[in-house]
C-alpha cells in the first residue's frame, strides 16, 4: 500500500508504532502531489518546507517517547477560504490574489496545538460561491476518477486532494453543500457539523448564518477524529455555541438496529437514474443492517434553493463590501479618486459569479424590496426548520442522495440556474443549520455517488455511528482512482 | 407671516470602555495611527464581531438616566455603505431593534419647564478617520486611513421633534450632555469629537397641522454652533418660502467661520443602507436583574443634585442649575462647601470670577489650580470681615497662579481688614476735619456727600477700613 493511500488514523499508528516518520509520510505526499497535481490541480498554494518543518517537530516528539495527538503529524490541507498566518489565502479571487494573512482562523490554531502538518491550500470556488470550482480565479481542479469532469464545490480541491493521495485529509467549509456535494463526486467522507459547532472564526464568510467549517476525509472514523479537535466553544466568534463536545470516535460503532431512517419524498424526486439505484442500495443496506425505514415529507423543500439565493447573496453582498482595495487585496491603479478606486478594484477584482451574487444581495436588501425577498425569506427558512423538527418526531436520521447527479463535464456547463438547483438536497440542511454527512455508496458508470445522513442539532454522533456502520459493511470507501499511469 | 421652527436632535456620543465595541483593542484617544487596531476592527477577511458586555451596560446605564424603556431583546444590524474611514464597508449598529425606547428629558428656557421627548437611543461602532494630505479633501492628492478610532462605541441619541428655539435645542443638549457626564459613559468632549450633534430643522406656517419640510445640519460642535446654525437655517428657510420656493429634503453642513450651512447631499443622493440583521450577532438579551443593577447603582443626576443645592444650601434655582450643568463645577462646589462659612458666596465666585476667568482663558473648571479647600477659606475671610470683597479680587488674582492660601496671601500683601474701631475712628476724624464742605452739604440733607467721604477713608486706609464700621462710625458723628 502506498503511504500517500493511509487514512489519518491508519498513520497515526504507524507513526506511534515508527513504522514510518512524519517527514517520510509528508515527503511521500509531497510526492504524490509532484505526480499527480498537474492532472488535478487540487491546491493554489503549497507550503513544502511549512510542512517539513512541522513533520520534523513531530518527529522529535516521537523519538523523545512524548504522546502525539491522534491528527499529529498527518499531512491535511486546508480549503483556502481559511485564514492561515503568514501562509498566502487567496480565497480563489484576483482580490485577494496576493494576500497573505496576519492570524491563523480558530481551527487552524487547534490544529496546530494538535501538532498537524498543513501542506497548503485547497481549490475552491472564488469565495465558495459555486458548485464546480470553475468559478475559482486559479482555475478549475479535475475530479480524480474522471479528469474530465469537475469535483464539485465549492470545496472541490479539498475533496480531489484526497482521493488523489495529495492529502490525507483536508478541511471544506459548507454553506450550501459545499463539503457534501464535493465529497459525494469525488467517493468520499464529507460532514457539515451543525452550525455553531466549528467555530467560523477566520473563515472568510460568505453567508455567515449558513457557513461551517467541516472536514473532508477518507472514511467516517478520520471525520470523527478531525471533529474531535475542531469543535468547541470560541469566544470569538459569537454563534459558536457553549455545548460539551462529545468524544465523537465513541460513534464509530457498527450497530443501525432499530434506527428509524426516514426518506423524504422530496428529495427523491428527479433524480439521476444510476445515482438513484446506488441510493435505493444502500437504503437496502440499512434495512438488512436491522434500521427502520421510514416514508416522511418536508413539504417546504421545494423553496429552499429560491431562499438559498436570497439570504446567501445578501449576507454576501455586505460580507464582501471590505474587499474594496483600501486596506488590502487588489487595487486599481489608475483611478482617480476613492470611489472609483474601490468599484473599478471591485469590478476587476471579482469573478462573475461573486459579481452576481453580489448584484442579488444588494437588490433583495434594497429599501422597498427587503420584505418582498429578503424578510419573507427569512420567514420559508422558519418553515423548512419546522419541517425537520416535524420530522424528528418520527425518525432518528434522514436519508436522501447528497446530489441528484454524479459529476459531469465541464463541457456539460449550464447555465447558472440549473446548476443553483443540483444543491436542492444539501441547502436545506444549511438552512436548518443541522449536521449532514456525505458517505460513498456506489459509482455511476463508474463515476462516484454519495449518501447523505442528515442528523438531529447536535447529533453528529448518530448520523457518524450509522455511515460507520454503511461503510464498515460495504467496500466504497477502499476504492482509488487511478491517475498518473497508475493501473 | 409667522413660523412655527421644529427641532429634532440626533447626538452622536462616544462610550468610555477601555475596549473597543467589538474586540479588545483599546479606545485610547490620540495613539500613533492605526497602533489601536486587529483583524477584527480592520475588517480582515474571516474576522468576526463579539459584544463587548461594557458597552450594553453604558447603554442601559444612559437609558435609564434619560428616562427610557430598555429593551429586554435587542438586536444589531448591518448599516451598508461604502466608504474608506469604514473597514468592513457596513457599520454594526442598531435599526429596527435599539436598546432603549422613548425616554425625556426636561429643560427650563427663560423660566419655562418643558419636557422634550426622546425616541430612541441604538448601539453602534464608530469608523475610522481620514487623514488628508492636503488642507481639504478637494485639495487633497491623496488621503490615508487611521482606524483607531473604528468600532469604538456610540450611542446615538435620537430625540422627538419638540423643540420650537434654539435656545430650546442648546438647553437640551446642555442638560444631556450633563447627564451623559454625570452618569460616566461619555468624557462629552464635542471639540474633540466624543460629543457630536446633528439638527433637523423645519418650519411651519403658524397654526398649520402638519411639519415642514426638514433640513439636517452636520457638523455642529459647539452649543454656539448648534444655537448660530439653528438661527442661520430658521431665516434661510423662512427666506426660501418667501420668495415661493420650497425647502429641499437634503443634508447640510454648518461652516462656523462663515458662520452659513452648505448643502451638501440632496434626498435623492441619501444612501440606501440596506439594513438587516448581523447574522455575526446573537440579539441582546436583557434581563430585569441587569436592569435593576444598573438603576441601583445610578449616580445623583443633574436635576436631583440641583434639587439638593436649593434645598441643602438655599441656592436659587437658576444659580444650582449652572453650577450643576458641569459635573466638575458641582463636584468642586459640593468639595468647597465642606469647608465655607458662606455657601451662597461659593457660588457666586464659581458663577461669577471663576466662570469669567475659565471663559476668558479658554479653560475648564479641571484647569483651576485653585483648590476647593482654598476657594471656600477665601470666602471665610471675607465672612469673618478679615478681608474687604474687593482685596479678595487681589488675592484671587494671587491665588490663581500657584494656589497659595488665601490666608498667608492676605498677610503677605498685608491686605489686612482694619475692623479696628480704634484705628477706624482716627481715620474718620482726619477725614471729617480735611472736608468742612462735604460734612456741611450731609448735613444739609445731601446724603450722596456720605458716598464721597467713604471713598477718601478707604483711599486713606489703602482699601482695607471695613466699609459698614466707616460708613456706621460717619454716620454718627455726622449727627
Amino acid at each position: 500500500m502506498n503511504l500517500y493511500e493511509l487514512t489519518a488514523h491508519e498513520a497515526h499508528e504507524k507513526l506511534v508504532k515508527k513504522e514510518v516518520s512524519s517527514v517520510e509520510l509528508t515527503r511521500a505526499v509531497l510526492d504524490r502531489i509532484g505526480a499527480v497535481e498537474k492532472d488535478v490541480h487540487a491546491y493554489v498554494t503549497l507550503d513544502e518546507a511549512g510542512a517539513l518543518a512541522q513533520a520534523a517537530k513531530v518527529d522529535a516528539m516521537i523519538a523523545e517517547g512524548r504522546p502525539i495527538a491522534p491528527l499529529a503529524g498527518v499531512r491535511g490541507g486546508s480549503k483556502g477560504n481559511i485564514s492561515t498566518k503568514g501562509l498566502r489565502t487567496t480565497r480563489c479571487s484576483r482580490s485577494l490574489e496576493n494576500f497573505i494573512p496576519i492570524y491563523d482562523a480558530h481551527v487552524i490554531e487547534k490544529l496546530r496545538g494538535d501538532g498537524t502538518v498543513f501542506l497548503g491550500k485547497t481549490n475552491l470556488d472564488e469565495f465558495a460561491m459555486g458548485s464546480t470550482t470553475e468559478t475559482s480565479y486559479f482555475g478549475a481542479s479535475h475530479n480524480p476518477w474522471a479528469l474530465e469532469c469537475v469535483p464539485g464545490g465549492s470545496s472541490g480541491g479539498s475533496a480531489a486532494a484526497v482521493v488523489s493521495g495529495e492529502a490525507l485529509w483536508t478541511l471544506g467549509s459548507d454553506t450550501g453543500g459545499s463539503i457534501r456535494q464535493p465529497a459525494s463526486f469525488c467517493g468520499c467522507v464529507g460532514i457539515k457539523p451543525t452550525y455553531g459547532r466549528v467555530s467560523r472564526y477566520g473563515c472568510v464568510a460568505f453567508a455567515s448564518s449558513l457557513d461551517q467549517i467541516g472536514p473532508i476525509t477518507k472514511d467516517v472514523a478520520d471525520a470523527a477524529l478531525v471533529l474531535n479537535t475542531i469543535c468547541g466553544r470560541d469566544v470569538h466568534d459569537s454563534t459558536s455555541l457553549d455545548v460539551e463536545v462529545p468524544d465523537f470516535t465513541k460513534a464509530l460503532v457498527q450497530d443501525v438496529k432499530g434506527l428509524k431512517i426516514g426518506l423524504p419524498k422530496e428529495f427523491f424526486a428527479g433524480m439521476d437514474e444510476d445515482v438513484k439505484t446506488c441510493v435505493m442500495a444502500a437504503v437496502k443496506k440499512y434495512e438488512e443492517l436491522g434500521a427502520e425505514i421510514v416514508d416522511i415529507s418536508l413539504p417546504h423543500t421545494e423553496y429552499a434553493v429560491t431562499i438559498y439565493y436570497i439570504i446567501a447573496p445578501a449576507e454576501a453582498s455586505a460580507n464582501l463590501a471590505r474587499f474594496d482595495g483600501v486596506r488590502y487585496g487588489y487595487r486599481n491603479q489608475e483611478a482617480t479618486s476613492a470611489p472609483e478606486m474601490t468599484a473599478i478594484s471591485r469590478t476587476e477584482g471579482f469573478g462573475a459569479e461573486v459579481r452576481r451574487r453580489i448584484m442579488l444581495g444588494t437588490y433583495v436588501l434594497s429599501s422597498g424590496y427587503y420584505d418582498a425577498y429578503y424578510n419573507k425569506a427569512m420567514q420559508v427558512r422558519t418553515l423548512i426548520r419546522r419541517d425537520f423538527e416535524e420530522a424528528y418526531k418520527k425518525v432518528d436520521v434522514i436519508l436522501t442522495p447528497t446530489c441528484p447527479v454524479p459529476t459531469f463535464r465541464y463541457t456539460d456547463k449550464m447555465d447558472p440556474l440549473s446548476i443553483y438547483m443540483l444543491d436542492v438536497t444539501t441547502i436545506p440542511v444549511n438552512m436548518a443549520g443541522l449536521p449532514g454527512i456525505s458517505v460513498p455508496c456506489g459509482f455511476a458508470k463508474g463515476k462516484p455517488v454519495g449518501v447523505q445522513l442528515i442528523g438531529k442539532v447536535l447529533d453528529e454522533m448518530t448520523i457518524l455511528r450509522a455511515a460507520y456502520t454503511f461503510e464498515q459493511a460495504t467496500e466504497f470507501h477502499k476504492q482509488f482512482p487511478r491517475l498518473g499511469g497508475e493501473k | 407671516m409667522k413660523y412655527i421652527t421644529v427641532i429634532g436632535l440626533e447626538v452622536h456620543a462616544e462610550l468610555k470602555t477601555k475596549s473597543k465595541a467589538f474586540c479588545s483593542c483599546s479606545t485610547e484617544f490620540g495613539a500613533e495611527p492605526n497602533t489601536h487596531v486587529c483583524p477584527v476592527c480592520l475588517g480582515m477577511p474571516g474576522a468576526l464581531p463579539v459584544v463587548n458586555r461594557q458597552v450594553v451596560e453604558f447603554a442601559i446605564r444612559a437609558g435609564l438616566a434619560l428616562n427610557c424603556d430598555i429593551q429586554r431583546f435587542n438586536k444589531f444590524d448591518r448599516k451598508n455603505y461604502f466608504y474608506p474611514d469604514l473597514a468592513k464597508n457596513y457599520q454594526i449598529s442598531q435599526w429596527e431593534e435599539p436598546i432603549c425606547l422613548g425616554g425625556h428629558i426636561d429643560i427650563n428656557v427663560d423660566g419655562k419647564e418643558k419636557r422634550v421627548g426622546i425616541t430612541r437611543i441604538h448601539m453602534e461602532e464608530d469608523a475610522g478617520k481620514l487623514v488628508h494630505s492636503g488642507a481639504t479633501i478637494s485639495t487633497s492628492d491623496s488621503s490615508a486611513v487611521d482606524y483607531n478610532r473604528a468600532g469604538v462605541p456610540l450611542i446615538e441619541i435620537v430625540s422627538e421633534p419638540d423643540m420650537r428655539s434654539a435656545k430650546e435645542a442648546r438647553a437640551y443638549m446642555e442638560n444631556l450632555k450633563a447627564i451623559l457626564e454625570y452618569t460616566d459613559v461619555c468624557d462629552c468632549k464635542m471639540q474633540e469629537g466624543s460629543l457630536r450633534c446633528d439638527a433637523n430643522i423645519s418650519i411651519m406656517p403658524e397654526g398649520a397641522k402638519e411639519f415642514g419640510t426638514r433640513a439636517e445640519i452636520k457638523n455642529l460642535n459647539s452649543f454656539r454652533a448648534l444655537e448660530r446654525a439653528i438661527e442661520y437655517e430658521v431665516q434661510r428657510q423662512q427666506e426660501v418660502l418667501e420668495d415661493g420656493g420650497h425647502v429641499v429634503q437634503e443634508t447640510r453642513t454648518w461652516d462656523d467661520a462663515k458662520g452659513i450651512t452648505l448643502s451638501m447631499r440632496s434626498k435623492e443622493e441619501a444612501h440606501d443602507y440596506r439594513y438587516f440583521p448581523d447574522p455575526d450577532l446573537l440579539p441582546i438579551k436583557v434581563d430585569d436583574a441587569w436592569i435593576a443593577r444598573v438603576k441601583a447603582e445610578l449616580p445623583e443626576l443633574p436635576a436631583q443634585r440641583q434639587a439638593r443645592l436649593m434645598e441643602q444650601f438655599n441656592l436659587p434655582a437658576y444659580d444650582a442649575g449652572l453650577i450643576v450643568a458641569t459635573k466638575a463645577m458641582a463636584e468642586y462646589f459640593d468639595e468647597a462647601v465642606k469647608k465655607a462659612k458662606d455657601p451662597k458666596a461659593v457660588s457666586n465666585w464659581l458663577l461669577g470670577d471663576i466662570s469669567a476667568w475659565l471663559n476668558n482663558e479658554n479653560k475648564e473648571i479641571g484647569d483651576l489650580v485653585i483648590t476647593p479647600g482654598n476657594l471656600a477659606e477665601l470666602t471665610n475671610l471675607i465672612k469673618e470681615g478679615v478681608l474687604s470683597s474687593k482685596l479678595a479680587k487681589k488675592v484671587f488674582a494671587e491665588m490663581l497662579k500657584d494656589n497659595k492660601s488665601p490666608r498667608q496671601l492676605v498677610k503677605d500683601l498685608g491686605l489686612e481688614q482694619v475692623s479696628d474701631a480704634g484705628a477706624i475712628e482716627k481715620l474718620v476724624d482726619e477725614t471729617l476735619a480735611e472736608n468742612p464742605q462735604s460734612v456741611a452739604d450731609y448735613k444739609a440733607g445731601k446724603d450722596k456727600a456720605i458716598g464721597f467721604l467713604v471713598g477718601q477713608i478707604m483711599k486713606k486706609s489703602r482699601g482695607k477700613a471695613n466699609p459698614p464700621m466707616v460708613q456706621e462710625l460717619l454716620k454718627k458723628k455726622m449727627q
